[in-house]
């Protein structure tokens, strides 16, 4: 019991001996999640190094200085003379001095739109920005293909990602929720299983998110606006693709924060040990 | 044997902390290290040969209507010379401008605005996008490369064509002028022109006066502004920094920038 005092849910567990380990992700799922990773965070970061060259969204075929945005991050010179952040979404404006639009470097403040902790390279790099943004961008493309063909073959997607009908009721899925804001944590039988939240939320990564996010980007390439113009008819135009592409990657981004809490809800250690080595530990049913 | 257990756990975040630290100070030196971006850059041939693919049989960019056009169009890069050969030439209305054509061509050509004007033209309503992200709409009327190309019978051994122009750029040995090039397949494609006007009036001094190309399917910084002289070579390794433009040598933007 003198274990309890220090680790207690540890001690509220069965002893370590008798866990249950499954193995729960396969090998091509494992490497595809983490190139995957390594894509979104260097496509996220050289996204907005892109994104600084200039920080302002518009809608439709055309935008540039002249015309209204509807997201910008601008840079106004303060009083003092220093530069100061004002974010504009639609009618509002925000100050955002420190994070957005003007933001310390090396000691001293200086007007950009995402602050140089956030963007790759650190200093403002457009064509190195550029480069590592498109070599990722296939690597990702290719990457999902792959996870695609393997998880299609092996089931993967329609045993453990398919929605049955019964968790599309709406009773379940309120339950479902309910459970969710109640920072339940599955254990057992249950916890072998993505619940339906969690399967709607990959699902909706994998078909949704980032093929919105690869059209997007294809559509701000003249060259594929060329070979494919319908894409300009679906998107509404060059400009509605590049905001839509943004704030897509933002959406991304919140899934990312929510996957992440999820892990440290329900035990980091063990999620991501299970993504790496495949093997999880089920947390057994409480019993008391 | 759990307390061994949690220590090792914080030892590892630590660790990942500190690696964390480390890797956003090495960050840029690791990113932006010439054997880094070449490897990366490897990826450019893939875009740039699957594009050449979806492209083939000379796609044309999408031409817009009147009503669609910026109400402004944004001018960037070199917008005023001030060069002493390019000045002459605006105080003089471009009355003494020629356009030089040579290279690998059998019949060099000097060409004044008014003869080039008198060759047949092309207008375009077409979609000019900066590899900022900002992208305007305007009308350029000119005359199609094609046209200029065979008049000076281009050789079967030109692979590139280069446009030298007026205005004068910062480099590491000094002040070198711009210029960009394009292939043959853009050079010849029926959207690429040489244009003199823009929005129905004579071009502005800002947008390139008194003739810039359109390559339709490419970016911003290949339409290359106050066009000097067009040079067809076989290789663009002896030109300038070697790269086929002026972005491209100093600050390593791709030469095909369809993307």
């Amino acid at each position: 019991m003198s274990v309890a005092d220090q680790v207690p849910d540890v001690a509220a567990e069965a002893p370590k001996a008798a866990r249950e380990r499954i193995y729960r992700h396969a090998a091509a799922t494992r490497v595809t999640h983490w190139i995957n990773f390594l894509c979104i965070a260097v496509l996220l970061f050289s996204g907005l190094q892109i994104f600084n060259a200039h920080p302002r969204l518009y809608w439709g075929q055309y935008g540039a200085n002249f015309d209204r945005p509807v997201i910008a991050i601008d840079t106004h010179t303060g009083i003092d003379g220093q530069p100061v952040g004002i974010t504009r979404i639609g009618g509002l404006a925000f100050n955002t001095t420190g994070f957005l639009g003007a933001s310390d470097s090396n000691g001293h403040r200086e007007g950009r739109g995402f602050p140089g902790w956030l963007t790759l390279p650190s200093i403002r790099d457009l064509a190195t920005g550029r480069n590592y943004h498109f070599f990722f961008a296939w690597l990702l493309a290719i990457n999902g293909i792959v996870y695609l063909i393997v998880s299609l073959a092996s089931r993967h997607l329609q045993r453990d990602l398919t929605l049955r009908r019964d968790e599309l009721r709406l009773k379940h899925l309120a339950s479902d929720i309910w459970a969710h804001i109640k920072l339940h944590i599955p254990r057992g039988e249950e916890s072998k299983r993505y619940n339906t939240l969690q399967k709607i939320a990959y699902l909706s990564v994998i078909f949704g998110l980032i093929p919105l996010m690869v059209l997007t980007g294809l559509t701000m390439s003249p060259g594929v606006d060329a070979a494919f113009p319908v894409l300009l008819d679906f998107f509404g135009g060059r400009q509605s693709a590049r905001t839509i592409h943004f704030l897509v990657a933002m959406t991304i981004v919140a899934f990312v924060f929510v996957h992440l809490f999820e892990i440290f809800l329900v035990g980091a250690w063990n999620e991501i040990r299970s993504m790496i080595t495949g093997w999880y530990e089920v947390k057994p049913e409480k019993h008391q | 044997m759990t307390r061994v257990l949690v220590d090792r756990r914080r030892a590892l975040s630590l660790g990942a902390t500190g690696l964390g630290g480390l890797l956003l100070a090495g960050c840029d030196s690791v990113v932006r290290a010439p054997a880094a971006r070449a490897f990366i850059r490897r990826a450019e041939g893939l875009s740039f040969g699957i594009q050449r693919a979806l492209l083939s049989g000379q796609r044309m960019a999408r031409e817009f209507s009147p009503e669609q056009m910026s109400p402004v169009f944004r001018s960037n890069g070199s917008v005023n010379p001030q060069n002493l050969d390019y000045v002459a030439l605006r105080n003089g209305n471009f009355a003494g401008y020629r356009l030089i054509v040579d290279g690998l061509v059998g019949s060099p050509l000097n060409l004044s605005l008014a003869q080039l004007m008198a060759l047949p033209r092309r207008a375009q309503i077409t979609r000019h996008d900066c590899v900022e992200g900002w992208s305007a709409i305007g009308k350029w009327t000119g005359v199609p490369l094609h046209e200029v190309l065979n008049r000076a019978n281009i050789l079967t051994s030109a692979r590139f064509i280069v446009f030298e122009c007026f205005d004068l750029k910062p480099a590491s040995g000094g002040m070198t002028p711009y210029y960009e090039s394009i292939d043959l397949l853009d050079a010849f494609h029926p959207q690429t022109i040489l244009a003199y006007a823009m929005n129905d009036t004579p071009l502005e001094v800002a947008h390139g006066a008194p003739l810039r190309l359109r390559v339709e399917r490419q970016l911003g910084y290949k339409q290359a502004k106050y066009i000097k002289r067009i040079r067809a070579v076989s290789s663009l390794d002896g030109t300038f920094g070697g790269k086929g433009g002026y972005w491209e040598d100093t600050t390593g933007y791709e030469w095909y920038a369809g993307i």
